[in-house]
């Protein structure tokens, strides 16, 4: 059992490039996945923000759907 | 729209002109961009001099001979129509193979033998398991090195029983 | 042209909502079936070993390195031509995924050159072309912010990802019409794959998966990016009307 995990970790003596290659693989997906979630986050909690300040003064509160630039 | 088609048109036109330049380009450094020269690149234009440069084929069968302290290689490089002897000092990479594609890279000396600094192994783009390789290979269908020919055989996938 | 449905940014978001939860469950079963597949069942090559699975992680990040460069093309040409609000907002959307794949693509490949091979990197046609489109794409995002008007950045960066399509050709077919040390395609050929099923069904649950993530992080990058441009909206009418 032992033998059959260490022979699957060695992956035929270049388990280094073939786990770094995976681990390569994750790290980058997921810092990118993170940093995605973040910003959507950030960015959709501050246009809450700006739209309810916008409501209160009375003003137009909801912000166009259309061409922004 | 008549401006939107003409944004459009001047964007076919610049897109076009870039394809055709670059591939221009791309044609008139073919050579600066090859990688390696063949043995029959090297019959035809001769070697760059002494300067160091790459040489790639295939490790000719039963060409492969070891110096008597084991360290000296030497081996023949072919491409089928040429082939040039070769000796490396060195250690080589594990795919290194009679039939196998090297790229080795240094100079030829003036008796028509490559001294290689470095060899490197080239593989091919066929992957199959060792089981399905030697049954091909038992049936005859198919040599180490070897692309495999589909006209031939109807894919590697054919012989482990059916192609996904 | 349905595209063109999709264009209006308030219609798109609303295809990201229903889209986004399929996206992001078939790139977790997806990736985790090929894995599966790519560590557990399929076999060890013939001449490479176990050393041929580093090919589930890198053939598919090279092969959406070039389809998230052909998206920021598309969207800038579709931001120069038809002045498709949507269209920026994509490319800029999917540049930093497609910078992560490239990334992938050769750090992977430096792992899966330097045991096969002998080299951890060599200046073949293919390597170089791949390393040309990383910085195309730290191009593109360094011209976006480059400039004080984003209008302005948006057009130069816009400019630079549709010259720099021409690499995608060239990074494609660099192994047929030059000697490279790269070994031609395996899979998209003329005469059908050269790899063994075994083989093959990791590799292409694992290309599956990796554009299932794609299009998830996209979806959630253009909900950001449509949320940015709202709040620049909101902040001009806003100081508008205070003056």
């Amino acid at each position: 059992m032992i033998d059959r995990l260490a022979a699957f970790l060695a992956m035929g003596g270049h388990g280094g490039f073939v786990w770094g290659a995976y681990a390569t693989a994750a790290i980058v997906l997921l810092a990118i996945l993170a940093a995605s979630l973040l910003r959507v986050q950030r960015e959709e909690r501050a246009l809450q923000r700006l739209a309810e300040a916008g409501g209160r003064r009375g003003g137009r509160a909801r912000g166009p759907a259309g061409p922004a630039a | 729209m008549t401006r939107k088609r003409r944004r459009l048109l001047v964007l076919v036109v610049a897109l076009g002109l870039l394809g055709s330049a670059t591939a221009l380009m791309l044609a008139a450094f073919q050579d600066s961009l090859v990688f390696f020269y063949s043995p029959s690149d090297l019959q035809a234009k001769g070697a760059p001099g002494d300067r160091s440069f790459r040489l790639g084929g295939l490790v000719e069968a039963s060409s492969v001979t070891r110096s008597a302290d084991g360290r000296t290689i030497a081996f023949r490089v072919t491409d089928g129509a040429h082939a040039v002897p070769v000796t490396f000092r060195g250690i080589l990479p594990d795919l290194f193979r009679e039939g196998q594609g090297v790229v080795t890279e240094g100079r030829m000396r003036p008796d028509g033998t490559f001294e290689a600094r470095d060899v490197l192994a080239k593989h091919d783009e066929t992957y199959m398991p060792r089981e399905v390789a030697d049954a091909l290979k038992k049936a005859g269908r198919w040599k180490e090195g070897e692309g495999l020919r589909p006209t031939a055989v109807p894919g590697p996938a054919a012989a482990g029983g059916g192609r996904s | 042209m349905v595209m063109h449905r999709f264009a209006n940014p308030a219609r798109f978001l609303r295809f990201a909502a229903v889209a986004l939860p399929w996206f992001s469950a078939a790139a977790v079963l997806c990736m985790a079936a090929g894995l599966a597949f790519g560590l557990f069942v399929s076999p060890a090559d013939y001449q490479q070993g176990e050393t041929v699975r580093i090919m589930y992680v890198h053939v598919p990040s090279a092969w959406m390195a070039m389809f998230a460069y052909t998206v920021v093309a598309g969207g800038s040409i579709s931001a120069l031509v038809w002045k498709h609000p949507l269209g920026e907002i994509v490319a800029r959307a999917a540049a930093p995924i497609g910078t992560g794949f490239t990334l992938v693509c050769l750090v992977t490949g430096a792992l899966w050159g330097k045991p096969m091979w002998g080299a951890w990197w060599v200046w073949d046609a293919r390597l170089t072309s791949v390393l040309v489109l990383f910085f195309l794409y730290l191009g593109y995002m360094a011209l976006l912010g480059a400039f004080d008007d984003p209008v302005r950045g948006g057009r130069a960066a816009s400019i630079l990802a549709i010259v720099g399509l021409v690499n995608v050709p060239i990074i494609k077919w660099s192994v047929d019409w030059w000697n490279t040390l790269h070994q031609p395609a395996s899979v998209a050929r003329m005469d059908g794959p050269a790899i063994h099923s075994s083989m093959l069904v990791p590799l292409l649950l694992m290309a599956a998966g990796f554009a299932c993530y794609f299009a998830a992080v996209l979806l959630l990058r253009v909900r950001a990016e449509v949320a940015a441009r709202r709040i620049r909206t909101l902040r001009l009418a806003a100081m508008e009307a205070e003056s």
